[in-house]
């Protein structure tokens, strides 16, 4: 379909977008009305739960159900033997592509545990009192395998291998050996050895972070329903119902028109539920006991068994000429894969010099299968890790040559005109703008007191288009009705009526959106790389487009004039015929009341694969306050401008602009997966997987830079992942400024700073 | 297993359940009650999605026995608003864009209704210390704050 | 299944003997805030909960013989309330009213803090320090015993069976006498303590410590007394050079280990810097009273 729209007309006079209704969905969210994935009963429903391997690493030797199934108030157990044995195929339907076996493995192992919190088995009771004791009557036997979590360990020769057909892809030679390291991948430009010998001045950093977890506060949840003619309902918090149908169909081999995925509401996402945990065990024990199984994570379950992201090693290798010049820039990226290959490293490679326009450069990045929890996507998966490095060396960089870090950015930045590090030329880019916004804004002049330190650092995420469908309905009363297939993580249905307000010029209060399900809506790619307001809105405006192309034809045919003599203004057809001055406007309404006569419903519905996301920017600015003795931080400022494009609700994009840099936050200071000795989650709860708590926070200030997108109606970029992507490293050069030393590990913790303090 | 029978008062109903011992509060809430507006985020009273107010008092009803709210008076997201009215807090929520995935908003709702009802006039800090046990992924909580100390402001006025 | 049984008995021997028959199984229950986190994660199966909270007095702080007497199921937003309990015994207040959230704050009671046996509790050093005493109930009678003896090992107490903690004594306050309590968390609210220090002082009329009770929380198996770092104080001003000493008597007296929530080289580094600033506060405050 077409991704190049003519703009709607009066595109500097607009009404409704750029303004801050109250959220359509406002009223349920506040009251508790609002139904998310546990909300949900059905008479007869039982309760689903899994048994998990305790073990890191573990060859499953036997599983023995007896005693489990004859429990009374059991009705259901499935083991892998209960699922197809898929064949490895890569299939994209989340946010990037899949391996269909990997994905259904991951689900429920087959042959191997390969994660302490793998799912091992799974039952369906009467209750929830009878569901544990089927787990505790499940009797597996493990043979416990040496394990291995950290990266680099992982790599070594001599690691213990989870895979041992995985040999390294993307190597000049395919290895002798097989090894943890999934793939290997590098983008190159110029003449890395030609770029460093010119520079005056060489900067290397050795950064690491941990693995940490996208935290959203609701559970995974679903309810399925797996009838006995073999349609199945599934009622599920997701980022995408499609997604949802498409995995379950896969991974159970059934047919996609016998799925129908209803979404409720998400209590966040962040990206980890761009995949499926729940819904096929939930479906495979609905189909067993025939009955709806419901099945809910516990906080723990979340933690031990859904993927956090990558735990990291960045090496940084920059080389300048005195004025700030780069010359050259050697990045390794080595992220955790979790138990099965599929890091965001390609991502982060192809982010990591994003914003730099630098001549030679090599950017290496290796995908290492870990036993840990498979890495799920997280807000610009593979970014921030690789920008918390490179947007440290910048800063030893600037420290080094004596130059004002956005001096130096500036120096070096993209622009138009410029090719990518990682291919196209941008254009319509709003990166220059904002890293002037925060070079003249008053805190990057406020003095700072004693132990305290300001840091910078820019970052990237390319946002993304793909397919969306949506239909706008027009009532018997002239109101509205948006449809879409997006659930709504942040705002986006406010975002989707508003634009369809816009271009039918209705008020927003006469256009209401609802998120369908597979059935009722055609297909539309998830929730996330930052793409709902951009694809999916604008197949919003091409429907409202279309329904207006329709009403000015009703009009002219009642007022039999042709059709070029109607225009549409301010929600009315207007007849241009100046020989015809009897003609009164005709508004939805009206043009409703006659709509049988005139050629049926109004409605409409348009289905793309939008093409021309536009790229963001972020730039932030953090001040922090050290406690040398203990070595607490105070976040004392934070100000993030961001290149939006068009804020169409512009409260929503400061919502995400603040929450993006709260959970950077949080991975710079207090966040990390802790291991024990046998590979277990030390923290696997809120206690101690210590994410940022409203003290912790100051005000996040925002400003928005608006360089329109031509590409989108409205001129949206995606606003959603940018924001995650600058912030480790703003807050790591302020804690380095404040204390005089650089820190290069994540998380920030007091006994890290006071350690480092006393070294040194 | 025998249930126990437990009669309270719910946003200002009498009700009746019955329960098994070591169910929490929040559990007959949802199960028994119908009210889903308490939510369970992580069951160890670490993130206070299920808050509610008991005897005047804010908890986590996921760290309270169902047995325990036996002659108790239970206030929920539920009873936030009066008829059909929203409460002042709720309305600058929205006006505010204080949520987003708005699992969180029941619990820090009747948090920040527990703070304006102990201390009408928060400064920002004792705003977000009060709030400390809510967790929110989505916000960062700037958004929160400045709908929480709005709604004070409002209802200072309003008493006036 | 685990059959689990609940009552709530209305006066204090009634729930001894219910304590008592329940044996190994039976738990008390007063705020619920820890318990209920291992009911839930199964570290414990028990199989009667006594509920402490209909027993006369359970809730509740009264002043009797100069002294406080607060209620094992007082919740910590009860105890911040009572103005004149905070006057005389800041740091304990204080302490108490930083276990958990607002919500937890709610439900939480010292006693329960104590009898959880966590060597990271933070109630426990300023009642240490404060020289709190319990009044425990048991099958056979009551009986008196200091706070810092409850403890004796991470989850374990010293109550025999049958027996719960009925409610905490402070003792009377001279004129010039004030505490103080200081933790150490990573972020600014919600953890647990890696560290926790009280300072409990007494000026004599000239503005020297005459008497100093300090107590150091998550360095050791169980919440310290340490007499030898608060002997440092005695005589002085809580200068700086009386400080110095304090600090690394404090560390001396540590044997932290390293876990999930810090290192033990952090904890010992952490427990000298508390032990200061909390010395430092509590002679302010001591200084300020006449």
């Amino acid at each position: 379909m077409t991704d190049v729209l003519e703009r709607p007309d009066n595109q500097a006079a607009l009404k409704v977008v750029g303004t801050r209704p109250v959220r359509p969905d406002g009223a349920d969210k506040v009251t508790g009305r609002a139904t998310f994935g546990a909300d949900f009963s059905l008479p007869g429903m039982l309760v689903g739960k899994i048994k998990r391997s305790p073990h890191a690493h573990a060859r499953i030797v036997s599983i023995d159900t007896r005693k489990a199934r004859a429990l009374p108030g059991v009705k259901a157990v499935v083991t892998a033997a209960d699922f197809p044995d898929l064949a490895s195929e890569e299939y994209e339907a989340g946010e990037s592509a899949s391996n269909l076996r990997d994905l259904s493995l991951n689900c429920m192992a087959r042959g191997k545990a390969l994660y302490d919190g793998h799912a091992v088995a799974a039952v369906a009771a009467t209750s929830s009192a009878v569901a544990d004791e089927a787990l505790d009557l499940i009797v597996v036997t493990y043979d416990v395998l040496p394990h291995v979590i950290d990266v680099e360990a992982a790599m070594a020769p001599d690691a213990p291998l989870l895979d041992e057909t995985l040999f390294t892809e993307g190597l000049e030679t395919r290895p002798q050996a097989p090894s943890n390291i999934a793939k290997r991948n590098q983008l190159t430009r110029g003449d890395l050895d030609a770029g460093f010998a010119a520079a005056d001045v060489i900067v290397v950093g050795r950064y690491t972070t941990a693995a940490v977890h996208q935290g959203y506060i609701e559970p995974h949840a679903c309810l399925a329903v797996y009838a006995s003619d073999g349609q199945c309902q599934v009622w599920s918090s997701s980022q995408g119902q499609f997604m949802v149908r498409t995995y379950c169909a896969k991974v159970l081999g059934l047919e996609a028109s016998d799925i129908r995925v209803i979404p409720a509401e998400i209590g966040g996402g962040f990206g980890g539920k761009t995949t499926v945990y729940l819904e096929p065990l939930a479906l495979a024990l609905s189909r067993q006991s025939g009955a709806p199984v419901k099945m809910v994570m516990t906080r723990e379950e979340v933690f031990r068994a859904t993927g956090p992201t990558s735990g990291a090693v960045i090496e940084v290798k920059l080389g300048a000429k005195t004025d700030g010049t780069l010359t050259a820039a050697d990045v390794v990226l080595k992220y955790q894969a979790g138990a099965f290959a599929g890091s965001p490293v390609g991502a982060g490679s192809m982010t990591a010099l994003a914003c730099y326009d630098v001549p030679n450069f090599l950017i290496t990045g290796y995908d290492v299968i870990t036993n840990s929890p498979k890495v799920a996507a997280y807000r610009a998966p593979g970014a921030p890790i690789a920008a918390f490095g490179v947007e440290s060396a910048m800063d030893e960089l600037a420290a080094k040559l004596g130059v004002d870090p956005i001096a130096l950015r500036e120096k070096n930045a993209v622009r138009d005109g410029v090719k990518a590090a990682y291919g196209p030329t941008f254009r319509n880019i709003g990166y220059i703008e904002t890293l002037e916004a925060i070079r003249d804004h008053p805190h990057y002049q406020a003095p700072l007191g004693p132990h305290q330190g300001r840091g910078v650092a820019v970052g990237f995420w390319f946002n993304v288009g793909g397919e969306s469908t949506a239909a706008v309905h027009v009532g018997e009363d002239g109101t509205a009705v948006v449809v879409t297939g997006n659930p709504d993580i942040g705002g986006s249905r406010a975002s989707m009526a508003m634009m369809a307000a816009e271009v039918l010029g209705l008020p927003i209060e006469k256009v209401r959106p609802i998120v369908a399900d597979t059935a009722s809506i055609g297909f539309s790619m998830l929730t996330g790389g930052s793409r709902t307001t951009f694809a999916t809105g604008m197949a919003v405006t091409q429907a409202a487009q279309k329904i207006v192309a329709d009403l000015r034809r009703r009009a002219a045919s009642l007022w039999d004039v042709s059709e070029d003599q109607v225009a549409w203004l301010d929600g009315a057809a207007v007849c241009l015929d100046h020989t015809k001055p009897d003609l009164q406007p005709l508004n939805l309404a009206a043009l409703a009341a006659k709509a049988a006569t005139t050629g049926g419903p109004i409605t409409a519905q348009v289905s793309l694969n939008a093409q021309g996301a536009g790229p963001g920017f972020g730039v932030h600015v953090c001040d922090v306050e050290v406690d040398p003795e203990t070595g607490n931080v105070t976040v004392l400022r934070y100000t993030a401008a961001q290149d939006v494009g068009k804020a169409i609700h512009p409260a929503y994009v400061e919502g995400q602009i603040q929450g993006g840099a709260a959970q950077g936050i949080g991975w710079a200071l207090n966040e990390a997966y802790l291991f024990d000795r046998d590979g277990r989650m030390e923290n696997a709860g809120f206690l101690d997987y210590r994410v940022p708590v409203a003290s912790d926070l100051p005000m996040i200030d925002t400003i928005m830079i608006e360089v329109a997108n031509p590409r989108h109606p409205f001129g949206a970029k995606g606003v959603g992942e940018v924001p995650i992507v600058p912030p480790l490293a703003a807050v790591a050069n302020a804690v380095s400024h404040a204390i005089g030393i650089r820190m290069r590990s994540l998380p920030l913790s007091p006994p890290a700073i006071r350690a480092a303090i006393d070294a040194g | 297993m025998s249930k126990r029978h437990i009669s309270a008062v719910v946003n200002g109903d009498p009700v009746e359940f019955l329960t098994e011992p070591g169910r929490t509060l929040l559990d007959a809430l949802r199960d028994d009650l119908g009210l889903t507006g308490s939510k369970e985020g992580c069951g160890t009273g670490d993130c206070g999605a299920c808050s509610v107010i008991v005897d005047g008092r804010l908890v986590c009803s996921c760290l309270m026995l169902a047995e325990e709210a036996e002659g108790r008076r239970v206030e929920t997201i539920e009873g936030l608003a009066e008829g059909g009215a929203l409460h002042p807090l709720q309305q600058k929520f929205l006006e505010h864009a204080a949520l987003q995935c708005g699992f969180c908003t029941p619990g820090v709702l009747v948090a920040a209704k527990a703070l304006l009802d102990s201390n009408p006039d928060p400064t920002e800090s004792e705003t977000r210390y009060w709030l400390a046990g809510n967790l929110c992924r989505c916000t960062g909580y700037d958004k929160i704050i400045r709908a929480v100390m709005d709604a004070a402001a409002d209802l200072r006025q309003a008493r006036v | 299944m685990s059959q689990l049984d609940y009552v709530a008995p209305t006066d204090a021997e009634a729930a001894a003997k219910a304590l008592a028959g329940g044996g190994a199984m039976a738990r008390a229950l007063s705020g619920g805030t820890d318990l209920l986190v291992q009911l839930r994660s199964g570290r414990l199966k028990p199989g009667l909960i006594v509920d402490l909270k209909k027993i006369p007095g359970a809730i509740g702080i009264r002043q009797e013989a100069g002294g406080f007497v607060i209620g094992a199921a007082t919740p910590g937003a009860m105890v911040g309330e009572h103005a004149a309990l905070a006057f005389a015994w800041p740091g304990v207040v204080e302490a108490a009213t930083l276990i958990g959230s607002t919500q937890v704050q709610g439900r939480a009671s010292m006693a329960g803090n104590l009898c959880n046996a966590s060597p990271a509790a933070d109630s426990v050093p300023a009642l240490v320090a404060a020289r709190a005493v319990c009044v425990i109930v048991g099958p056979d009678g009551r009986r008196e015993a200091p706070a810092e003896s409850i403890g004796v090992a991470p989850g374990r107490t010293s109550l025999k069976p049958g027996e719960f903690v009925l409610e905490i004594r402070l003792p009377p306050r001279p004129p010039r006498a004030a505490d103080a309590y200081l933790r150490s968390i990573p972020r600014t609210e919600m953890d647990i303590a890696v560290v926790g220090v009280g300072v409990n002082l007494i000026l004599d009329s000239a503005g020297r410590v005459a008497e100093a009770h300090l107590a150091l929380g998550a360095v050791a198996p169980t919440v310290l007394l340490a007499g030898a770092a608060a002997r440092t104080l005695i005589g002085t001003r809580v200068d700086d050079s009386a400080l110095a000493n304090l600090d690394a008597a404090a560390r001396a007296e540590c044997q932290p280990i390293s876990d999930k929530r810090g290192t033990a080289d952090y904890r010992t580094k952490i427990a000298g810097v508390l032990a200061r600033r909390a010395a430092a506060a509590a002679y302010a405050r001591a200084e300020a009273r006449t």
